[in-house]
């Protein structure tokens, strides 16, 4: 069994790479849009947070599956020239930004209003009440659900290979086509996801602990 | 854009593919949970009592089961494990046997959860009318914990739902198989997924509508 894993790992790396990069575009995406998102969801006014939430809960309630389907069959059919990389990627992507849309908005939402107020008292704009006062606070309770996002994300880009896409995943198949041994590469590849993601976990759950500390 | 929508093919096969999807899929959700709830709550009320070897044990599956994606515990079950047994199980069963295990490991940590949050009370209450070790656990803990736990074992219960797409690469003919099955056949990729999609929302959040009022009616009310 081992010697089948050790033969199989260097076909794995590029697949892992893609794995990677497709995890890390999506991660800065998500986060970008999903921030700008979520303080539209907990301060913009309704026609603003009212869209958003649609979307937002639109996109939940879809299985990943069937929106990386859609938006990949469909998003050519728009005339729009599209690789299939980033076509499944903006699946991913949007299926993740709307995750940490709602993870930014409880993070917003529970600082007490009261902070708000105060910034307004002594004049600062809202974009200085967001920088300088809400967003430092509410990072430290994002910052732990958050990462669960990312996790979220490399599991997520796992069935990017559905569509084609060769990462991990896929190119895990790719070696079980040829060598016929399915058990030893499946776990390979089950424990490399697991040093990914289990490294990211702890980390989520030191800063939770380490955030433990703010009472409000 | 150059392209006509024709939703008759789509309703042509409505409900053979579509509609019967759901129902399987609804039912590989509801046995997986319901296995899963067995694996979970087994281990959680186990767990309460016993030694560091056990504890060791479950946290190691719980946290392999979290860190994996569900699309490759559902390949190492069905091509994986009895290539090396050297039996073999249809792929409904073990597209469902995954979904418990997966489920599972999510529900230890629920059940753990509501099974500290007893109050303290309750339990010292049933002590001193004179209930048993084990009575305690079947009459006290387990009724009060399934209250406090409904709404998250809701949640993951509509998470798992949706999960149930993932049989799709088994073949296992569920909504999203139903889905693909109609677009090989007949290339109306566009007009499949605007009628799956709404079937998922819609089959979604009647599940969640369901179980808020499963919770308000069970909620544990103080005067």
């Amino acid at each position: 069994m081992i010697d089948v894993m050790l033969k199989g790992l260097p076909f794995l790396l590029q697949g892992l790479l893609v794995t990677l990069e497709a995890s890390g575009i999506v991660v800065v995406a998500a986060l970008v849009v999903g921030v700008v998102l979520g303080i539209g969801l907990s301060y913009g006014p309704r026609w603003i947070a009212w869209p958003i939430r649609l979307l937002s809960d639109f996109v939940r309630g879809l299985p990943l599956l069937v929106l990386i389907f859609s938006i990949f069959y469909m998003l050519p059919l728009t005339g729009w020239q599209i690789s299939n990389f980033a076509s499944a990627l903006a699946a991913l992507a949007v299926f993740e930004t709307a995750h940490v849309s709602e993870v930014a908005r409880g993070a917003i939402q529970s600082i007490h209003p009261g902070q708000n107020e105060a910034g307004k008292a002594i004049g600062l704009t809202f974009s200085q009440r967001m920088l300088y006062v809400i967003l430092p606070q509410a990072l430290r309770r994002f910052l732990p659900p958050w990462i669960n996002t990312v996790v979220d994300t490399v599991k997520g880009s796992s069935l990017l290979a559905l569509v084609g896409i060769v990462d991990l995943m896929l190119s895990i198949q790719q070696v079980i086509g040829r060598t016929f041994k399915p058990m030893p590469m499946y776990v390979l590849g089950a424990l490399i996801y697991f040093a990914i993601n289990y490294t990211l976990s702890q980390i989520s759950r030191r800063l939770e602990a380490r955030f433990a500390y703010v009472r409000e | 854009m150059p392209y006509h929508l024709n939703f008759n093919l789509v309703w042509k096969y409505f409900f053979d593919k579509l509609a019967w999807g759901l129902v399987m899929s609804l039912e590989l959700a509801v046995v997986g949970i319901a296995i899963g709830i067995v694996i979970g709550l087994g281990l959680a009320v186990l767990s309460h009592g016993s030694g560091r070897a056990f504890r060791t044990l479950v946290a190691a599956y719980v946290e392999f089961i979290r860190n994996v994606p569900l699309l490759l515990l559902v390949y190492l079950v069905f091509y994986g494990i009895p290539s090396i047994g050297g039996f073999k199980y249809d792929a409904t069963t073990s597209f469902v046997m995954t979904l418990a295990v997966y489920a599972g490991a999510y529900l230890v940590e629920v059940f753990r959860a509501g099974l500290d949050a007893i109050p303290k009370g309750l339990i010292d209450a049933g002590r001193a009318i004179g209930l048993g070790q084990v009575e305690l656990v079947l009459h006290v803990r387990i009724p009060t914990m399934f209250r406090i736990v409904l709404p998250s074992l809701g949640n993951a219960f509509i998470s798992l739902f949706k999960d149930t797409s993932l049989a799709t690469v088994l073949a296992v003919p569920e909504l999203t198989y139903g889905a693909n099955w109609i677009y090989t056949n007949t290339f109306r990729i566009v007009e499949v997924y605007a009628v799956v999609a709404p079937m998922y929302l819609v089959t979604g959040y009647l599940l969640l509508f369901g179980l808020r009022l499963l919770e308000r009616r069970f909620a544990i009310r103080r005067r």
